[in-house]
């Protein structure tokens, strides 16, 4: 039995560099692939607390992180691919002007 | 041996996570990111969640991963000329997530003392049969609000990338 505290390490670390993903990266794709590293680190400590207590409620809770993942990429993904039509690039600086 | 099958997963895990950050071509990124999911997978196997570890793969490496692939393949991205941040910015990016793991794994140490581990019962929380009944018993409301979440984004993503000719903005 691996003790919990290892896969707490596990997902700090993993959580880590997906922010640090978003915050190096200026292509939009990555920072998307970037979010998801970061659902999986929360996902796997949900899985490692499910199976510490010994309560099936953790693992259902990463079926919806899952379900809520798989619309969030289709959704942002066609964003991205409506924003490079009009702009012809990936990059987020291009996006600055969403702010006008 | 399990420990060192968790250290050796661990490892790839990370490493692959890292090379996704890393690494200049963005198909580069999705297969290193395909090995990091493969690695979580195992790991939910190591934790007897093996029904989870199968839906992890199907979804995960089998449809998203997927659905990246397509649109680096529909923008045309398979090159190494992505502009870069300034280095000051980089190294700024580099040291705040070196802060945020610090942080992190401050408020997590110790907190293993705090809650005790229940006795395995004898039947395995993640097989399919508890885990369905679970799943439509005490979480029957949010199963069907995410079937509704699902239909919504599918309809906003027919929207959003259908051929838009009014919207152009080109400058």
């Amino acid at each position: 039995m691996i003790p919990i505290e290892y896969y707490l390490w596990l997902s700090a670390v993993l959580f880590s560099i997906g922010v640090l993903g978003v915050l190096y990266r200026r292509n939009a794709i990555i920072i998307f692939m970037c979010i998801e590293l970061m659902l999986n680190a929360v996902n796997l400590v949900m899985v490692a607390f499910s199976n510490y207590m010994n309560d099936a409620a953790g693992q259902v809770f990463v079926f919806f992180i899952m379900a809520v993942a798989a619309a969030e990429v289709a959704v942002g993904l066609a964003i991205l691919v409506m924003t490079y039509r009009n702009t012809k690039s990936t990059d987020i600086n291009i996006l600055n002007r969403l702010k006008w | 041996m399990t420990l060192n099958l968790f250290y050796f997963l661990s490892f790839v895990a990370v490493l692959s996570a890292l090379m996704v950050v890393f690494s200049k071509n963005p198909v580069y990124s999705v297969l290193y990111l395909i090995i990091t999911f493969f690695a979580i997978a195992c790991h939910y196997v190591l934790m007897k969640a093996e029904f989870l570890a199968v839906v992890h793969l199907i979804v995960y490496a089998g449809a998203i991963m997927v659905l990246f692939l397509y649109v680096i393949m529909l923008l045309n991205l398979n090159k190494d000329t992505e502009p870069h941040k300034s280095s000051i910015l980089k190294f700024a990016a580099t040291i705040c997530a070196g802060l945020l793991l610090i942080v992190l794994v401050g408020s997590l140490k110790g907190a293993e003392l705090l809650i005790k581990a229940q006795p395995a019962g004898d039947s395995a929380i993640g097989s399919v049969k508890n885990l369905g009944k679970v799943l439509f018993t005490d979480f029957l409301l949010p199963f069907e609000i995410a079937s509704i979440l699902l239909l919504a984004a599918m309809v906003g993503v027919v929207m959003l990338a259908k051929a838009e000719k009014k919207l152009k903005i080109n400058e």
